[in-house]
């Protein structure tokens, strides 16, 4: 064995937040890392600054620091823990970047720490373009032709000497950020000033533009002896000029014959080799679909989202892999965990088909331009599995829970277009380009009219012309037994079927029952039944044989998952779903896990004691039910998407564990949640339900304005916004009708109160509550939760306060008869406490309380759904006294990649990922928060104010504060009047589009660090505000929208340069 | 067409025809490759067996004549999940299911290959029959399977007269027991002129063309079927010609030595088998198709060393011959379809035969 015993305490660097680029694919890899380097006997120390992450906890690691993802934090923590290694290639492009610079500083050489896996030199040849460039010029692999500029004016020269269309790619960004394709000089200078803003090293790569090539992704591994695998390659059904990230992904590749796979899979095997890669690689190619030619477009040294659906699609566990080689060991010395027979050094085979649909964030973010590009705009991605393209890609589309139950190509959007709408239609590459495809393909345009125009590979669209020719088949013909096995061999919901048929779905079922038309499921097994394997993970298909034997001597419980990653359900909910399986698992049952979610921990194979990768929809629910029948069901641990499947499971005659669809509808039922409101004397804002328009104007002048508008049973405030008019009440239904999964669903209006926002996470045993903490907002109600910066233990709101929010949480946990978890939200304003919201399920801040206290909440509302009461597991009713800690969770925004989207805040969630500061002291945790969420603190900077009349006299405090600390406040005429009145000193800037430097100039010359604006109602001033955040984000800078984090801002400047910032181990938290 | 599987257990399997849809007995294997196919229809190791694919999706980019391995396809008939409805790729000359029916290959689609697989993994390797039509005699089927012998290839696939390729300063003579074109280019590519002989050409034969080297190819079948052919090899063996022998050479090669060989449970058949290079620890993934091997205990620790071994199972991948001038391998360094990993096998040849000649 070749494992190093010098190794022995190793830190690992998590990737922070979720944002778009980087979401749960690395808590899943980190995850498994640590678990691999701690089943060796290493001590692991990790560092990330994102709290709702399965890696940030103390089973996980054996020291966590949540803390700000910055060089001195790491330093910090180096210097604490004398670690003799750091392993940098688990945390994505974030990590890696600290990792070099660490190196860089000399300062990992000072203390003995040595990098292991990929080395900095590694990382340094894969990330700087022109070391890259050479390196693969020495082993002569083509990279389109390109040259490195530095200024807009070099850009302009080197396009013209390779001739546009031309790519931008700026170096060391995420997910592409701020590169793009320019056709023309004009729109080079554009993308080009924005990319080089963007990078790090400010420098941007101009690239020959190969848009319409075939997008080809090797995931290869690779150890210290030299020996190289490939685990998996990938073909993107959008050519190259789509992120892969944006792409559908199909594995393995589909239209390559073996000479084009072999040439590519030797490539990049040559370019692992010459980059000395210790670890996992990512190796991205464009390869000319008329030819042989290609070249590389990039090379990943770490784990990355690619490699986590390449492990997802074929079983090898590659992070974990990567970690062993890290320790020394060689890739035939591991054990292939799968097989448990052959080794990991041995290329998986698949016998069944991938494909990778990304979720983005247009639902939420309906202004926004949902064209997609070279710069990455998904927050997540679902994945199907199949015997058949067509299976696996149906199957994708029901993952992704689009909005009016769409779960097969047909968008209805599409049906009012004309035929020569249609065909402009197909020029578009946004995120609903499969479904115009689709439909063009249904009208019957040619094929290769549609591949000319989307470059889209013939054989793709043979296959939606497969899966349209079905359809029509379904619409014509009698359903015979053969034509509904085809269907649902294709994996036609019997919902769809119905919808074609003109059937009712009972018929389609009954059919199904008397043909025997039932899935069947199969293993994913890393080598297509070569080998007899013991891994518990399983997908459906129509085959003739199953493999997925139901256990009969154990209780068993199925937990659902909540899908794929997206704004409002994040990976919070996968830390509760993996740790109900965990404590499930602890009392002895049988766990089963539904997801379909390739980023996630949850659906690692060896998480449950089954894993089912499927799509989350009732008909997919009831196929697992029918074979397994389980126990119990766990619902509430999976967002929405599985609060959404209760009354469904509930139907199956599967007993839902913990509290029921009775006392959940009744929660979300507003006429029903009132009356229990009434009944426990608990008051809320005035509110009414109606369903149309007409009803919602007539009700909102009843309330009064201002009010809420929103569609019930949504998540993350989904189409929720607050009115001041009429005119706003008809903007918001309309959107609200666009994005509502059911037309006729009930819309809230309630009367809005600006007071201070609480919340609480309750556990309750059927008896009573515990408490494990409230939880103040720093902005005032109206921004949603899930935006605001939250502080717990609440220390602004009063005991007495805190007594009645405790009383309230009771008596409604006992009135909705909750067994497990309670998420309830509160208004405090004039010594009152009013209810906003309660849901009986987990919430977006378990994971957070849960580490910041100590208390196992999952664990312990798991414990309650088999009677065990509270007192009986440790805990006292009431609220539980806090520790001497701070902790203060901020949000984090992906606005800069989208373009379109407005920055403000408001009772619709908008932030994709969350960072904690945990400190002694209320100013240094959120002087932490700051750092973690990016955002430097500054004591001399520039700052522009514009603020809409209503809030100048609460900005002059502010403006007052940064002043006197030696910041500079730049303010358009009316603010800098106010300001300048009450003695703030102040420099004019012009409005958009007046003289020249106007605010906007001001904010793309580089030299501001901080915008506060807040939005104004009227047209054109609405117009201006929105052109000044888009600016502001887009241009890097830290852009704030509501007055209160403006506040918290300032509190952090004044202290931050008397705060010491220290690290603080929270697996020790309850030595707090 | 309704087509049927029985396999010698008796267990049957249905399916839909393509290619040309006439009843055959065979010897059903299957392969693990997700592509390749052309390469595998065409590779003369599979002569008499019907190949049944575990990936599901064939046929995605069509046939590529310039693929092929040797002049058509040997195998009896072709077992896949679902011949794909589009061939797409820049090269594509015919789809799958035309070119079957050219060549008049059974086809069979629409099979759980899966649990195909997974019963020939269990119960190995084993005779079966497809029939075709909506009135298939299952009892005579069952009958014809018992009543089936298997025989040996070589014979068919081998060329009838010799033929000489490239025209370098190097002379290789290639004994044709059902070559793959693949090792004639490597060679070609290498500077040799490559004259390949029947497999039934005597050494004396062979010698007489003067060969600096001589190349032992891959072919179908039970290498004790060879008699007379491991005789010859002796011959060449006791010269002082370097050989380099693959597959089914390298088999023939080892029973010419007191070698023996078995049957595997069901094979190594597809691109994905890591073989360890024992003189570097190195491990190299390449392509194999073989259903005996040769068994180490039966090596002569004074005649060859094991050079390569296989790291799903530890049998025999590779043996070096201790007059420093014969090696073998069981895998396919000429791949197509597989990894090129091990190509650098060709070179160790030509060092062999003295370097390369200018």
């Amino acid at each position: 064995m070749s494992k190093r015993e010098d190794i022995k305490k190793v830190v690992i660097i998590g990737s922070g937040p979720i944002i778009i680029g980087q979401a749960a694919e690395f808590d899943y890899a980190g995850t498994q890392a640590c678990r691999a380097l701690r089943e060796e006997g290493v001590e692991v120390v990790l560092i990330n600054s994102n709290p709702a992450t399965i890696m940030t906890d103390g089973q996980i690691a054996d020291k966590v620091y949540i803390e700000p993802l910055t060089v001195d934090t790491i330093k910090k923590v180096i210097l604490a823990e004398k670690p003799d290694s750091i392993l940098p290639t688990l945390g994505g492009q974030n990590a890696l970047n600290l990792a070099v610079e660490l190196e860089e500083s000399g300062f990992l050489k000072e203390q003995g720490v040595e990098m292991i896996g990929t080395n900095a030199d590694t990382i340094r040849m894969a990330e700087d373009r022109e070391l890259f460039k050479e390196a693969m010029e020495r082993i002569h692999q083509p990279c389109a032709e390109s040259a490195i500029a530095e200024s807009v004016e070099e850009s302009l020269e080197t396009a013209k000497k390779i001739g546009y269309p031309v790519v931008v790619r700026p170096a060391y960004t995420l997910g592409g950020s701020g590169g793009g394709i320019a056709y023309n000089p004009e729109q080079l200078e554009a993308i080009a000033s924005l990319g080089l803003h963007r990078s790090r090293v400010n420098q941007v790569l101009i690239e020959r533009c190969i848009a319409g090539w075939k997008e080809i992704e090797y995931e290869v591994m690779r150890d210290r002896n030299g020996n190289c695998i490939t685990v998996c390659n990938m073909e993107n059904f959008d050519p190259v000029g789509v992120h892969t990230g944006d792409s559908i992904v199909v594995a393995p590749c589909q239209t390559l014959a073996d000479k084009e796979t072999q040439m590519l899979r030797s490539a990049a095997l040559a370019i692992i080799s010459e980059l000395k890669v210790e670890g996992g690689c990512n190796v991205q190619f464009a390869l000319n679909p008329d030819s042989f030619e290609y070249c590389v477009i990039e090379v990943n040294p770490r784990v990355s989202r690619s490699s986590a659906l390449a492990s997802k699609a074929t079983g090898y566990p590659i992070a974990k892999v990567a970690s062993k080689i890290a320790l020394g060991y060689t890739l035939d010395e591991i054990p292939n965990a799968i097989t448990q027979k052959t080794f990991a050094c041995f290329e998986p085979t698949l016998d069944y088909c991938v494909v990778k649909i990304p979720k983005w964030p247009f639902d939420k973010f309906v202004h926004a331009k949902r064209s997609l590009g070279t710069q990455m705009k998904a927050t997540g991605e679902v994945m199907g599995i199949g015997t058949s393209f067509e299976a696996a890609l149906m199957k994708a589309i029901r993952c992704l829970e689009l909005a009016q139950n769409m779960h097969d190509l047909f968008d209805s959007e599409l049906d009012g277009l004309s035929d020569f709408d249609m065909a402009e239609r197909l020029h578009a590459v946004d995120d609903r380009r499969l479904f115009a495809v689709a439909e063009a393909i249904r009208r019957g345009f040619a094929l290769e009219k549609i591949h000319t125009v989307t470059k889209i590979d013939m054989w793709f669209l043979n296959k939606l012309a497969a899966l349209v020719q079905v359809e029509k088949r379904l619409a014509r013909e009698p359903l015979t037994k053969d034509l509904l096995f085809r269907a649902k061999d294709f994996e036609f919901p019997d919902d769809t079927i119905a919808k074609i048929t003109g059937k009712p779905v009972e018929e389609i079922r009954r059919l199904e029952d008397e043909w025997g038309i039932h899935p069947v499921y199969k293993m994913v097994d890393t080598c297509a039944a070569e080998f007899d394997a013991a891994t518990p993970y399983y997908y459906s298909c129509y085959g003739t044989e199953n493999e997925s034997i139901p256990s009969k001597d154990r209780k068993k419980i199925m937990v659902i998952g909540s899908g794929p990653i997206r704004i409002g359900q994040g990976i919070e909910f996968d830390f509760c779903s993996v740790h109900s399986v965990w404590a499930l698992r602890d009392l002895g049952f049988e766990t089963i896990i539904v997801n379909n979610n390739p980023e996630t921990v949850s659906t690692d194979f060896d998480v449950a004691d089954k894993l089912y990768f499927e799509p989350l929809t009732p008909e997919d629910v009831q196929h697992i039910v029918d074979l397994e029948k389980p126990d119990g069901a766990v619902v509430q641990f999976g967002g929405q998407t599985a609060i959404k499947l209760a009354g469904a499971i509930e139907k199956m005659g599967v007993p839902l564990l913990g509290t029921s669809f009775d006392s959940i509808d009744e929660a979300e039922d507003r006429e029903r949640f009132d009356a229990i409101l009434n009944e426990c004397g608990i008051p809320r804002a005035a509110g009414r339900m109606v369903f149309t328009c007409e009803e919602a104007l007539a009700s909102a002048n009843e309330l009064g304005y201002p009010v809420l508008v929103r569609p019930s049973y949504v998540l993350g405030g989904q189409g929720m916004n607050i009115a001041y008019n009429d005119d706003d009440i008809r903007d918001q239904i309309g959107i609200i009708n666009m994005v509502a999964h059911e037309k006729d669903h009930p819309i809230l209006i309630d009367k809005y109160l600006q007071g201070t926002e609480v919340e609480v996470d309750a556990v309750c045993d059927g008896v009573d509550t515990v408490i494990p903490g409230i939880m103040q907002h720093v902005e005032r109600a109206g921004v949603h939760s899930g935006d605001s910066i939250s502080v717990y233990p609440a220390i602004g709101v009063s005991d007495e306060m805190q007594e009645v929010i405790v009383d309230y949480t009771r008596k409604l946990a006992k009135a909705l008869r909750v067994r497990g978890l309670l998420n309830i939200q509160f208004i405090v304003k004039d010594n009152e406490v009013y209810v906003i919201e309660a849901n009986p399920r987990s919430s977006r801040t378990v994971p957070y309380i849960s580490k910041i206290t100590g208390i196992p909440i999952v664990p312990l509302a798991v414990q309650t759904f088999f009677g065990k009461t509270l007192p009986e597991l440790g805990y006292e009713y009431g609220l539980q006294k806090a520790r001497g800690l701070i902790a203060i969770k901020m949000p984090v925004f992906s606005f800069e990649k989208l373009y379109g989207a407005d920055v403000n805040l408001g009772p619709e969630m908008k932030s994709t990922g969350e960072v904690l500061g945990i400190a002694k002291t209320y100013s240094e945790a959120l002087i932490k928060a700051f750092y973690g969420a990016g955002i430097h603190l500054i004591t001399d900077g520039r700052a522009i104010i514009t603020v809409k009349d209503q809030d100048k006299e609460e900005v002059a405090p502010i403006a007052k504060g940064l002043s006197d600390l030696g910041w500079t406040i730049y303010c358009t005429a009316g603010t800098a009047e106010y300001l300048r009145k009450r003695g703030i000193p102040t420099v004019r800037l012009s409005k958009v589009g007046e003289a020249k430097p106007d605010i906007l100039d001001k904010i793309l010359s580089g030299e501001i660090d901080l915008v506060i604006n807040t939005p104004t109602k009227d047209h054109q001033h609405r117009r201006d505000g929105f052109l000044i955040r888009r600016n502001t984000v887009e241009a890097g800078i830290p852009c704030l929208t509501s007055l209160d984090t403006a506040k918290a801002f300032l509190t952090c400047v004044r202290n931050v340069e008397d705060t010491d910032l220290s690290v603080i181990d929270i697996t020790k938290i309850l030595e707090y | 067409m309704r087509a049927l599987l029985m396999l010698e257990n008796g267990m049957t399997f249905e399916g839909v025809g393509f290619g040309d849809e006439h009843d055959v007995l065979c010897e059903i294997v299957f392969n693990s490759a997700m592509c390749g196919y052309t390469e595998l229809l065409t590779d003369p190791s599979y002569a008499g067996q019907a190949v049944v694919m575990t990936y599901p999706l064939i046929g995605n980019y069509g046939i590529c004549y310039e693929d092929a391995e040797s002049d058509k396809p040997w195998l009896g008939a072709f077992i896949v999940h679902s011949v794909s409805n589009a061939a797409s790729n820049f090269r594509c000359d015919i789809d799958l299911d035309s070119y079957l029916k050219n060549y008049h290959i059974a086809g069979m689609q629409g099979v759980d290959t899966r649990a195909l697989t997974r019963c020939l993994r269990e119960s190995g390797t084993m005779r079966g029959m497809i029939c075709y039509g909506d009135n298939i005699n299952t009892l005579e089927m069952s009958r014809r399977i018992k009543a089936f012998a298997l025989r040996s290839y070589v014979p068919t696939v081998s060329a009838w007269d010799s033929k000489t390729y490239g025209d370098g300063p190097r002379k290789v003579a290639l004994m044709d027991y059902g070559v793959k074109h693949n090792i004639i280019r490597s060679l070609t590519q290498r500077g040799c002129t490559v004259k390949c002989f029947p497999y039934d050409t005597s050494f004396d034969e062979v010698k007489a063309w003067n060969p600096d080297g001589i190349m032992l190819s891959n072919g179908p079948g039970d290498p004790k079927e060879c008699g007379p052919q491991i005789a010859e090899i002796k011959r060449m063996y006791e010269s002082d010609i370097p050989i380099f022998a693959i597959c089914l050479g390298h088999q023939l090669m080892a029973l010419a030595n007191g070698g023996d060989t078995y049957k595997l449970k069901y094979g190594h058949r597809g691109i994905n088998h890591p073989v360890k290079d024992l003189a570097s620890n190195r491990v190299y993934i390449t392509s194999q198709n073989h259903g005996y091997v040769v068994d180490a205990d039966t090596i002569d620790p004074k005649i060859a060393d094991i050079s390569f071994v296989s790291m799903n199972d530890g049998s025999v991948e590779g043996l070096t011959y201790k007059t420093g001038r014969a090696f073998s391998v069981q895998f396919h360094p000429e791949a197509c379809g597989g990894p090129l990993d091990t190509r650098f096998l060709f070179d160790r040849f030509i060092d062999v035969m003295g370097g390369a000649r200018l």
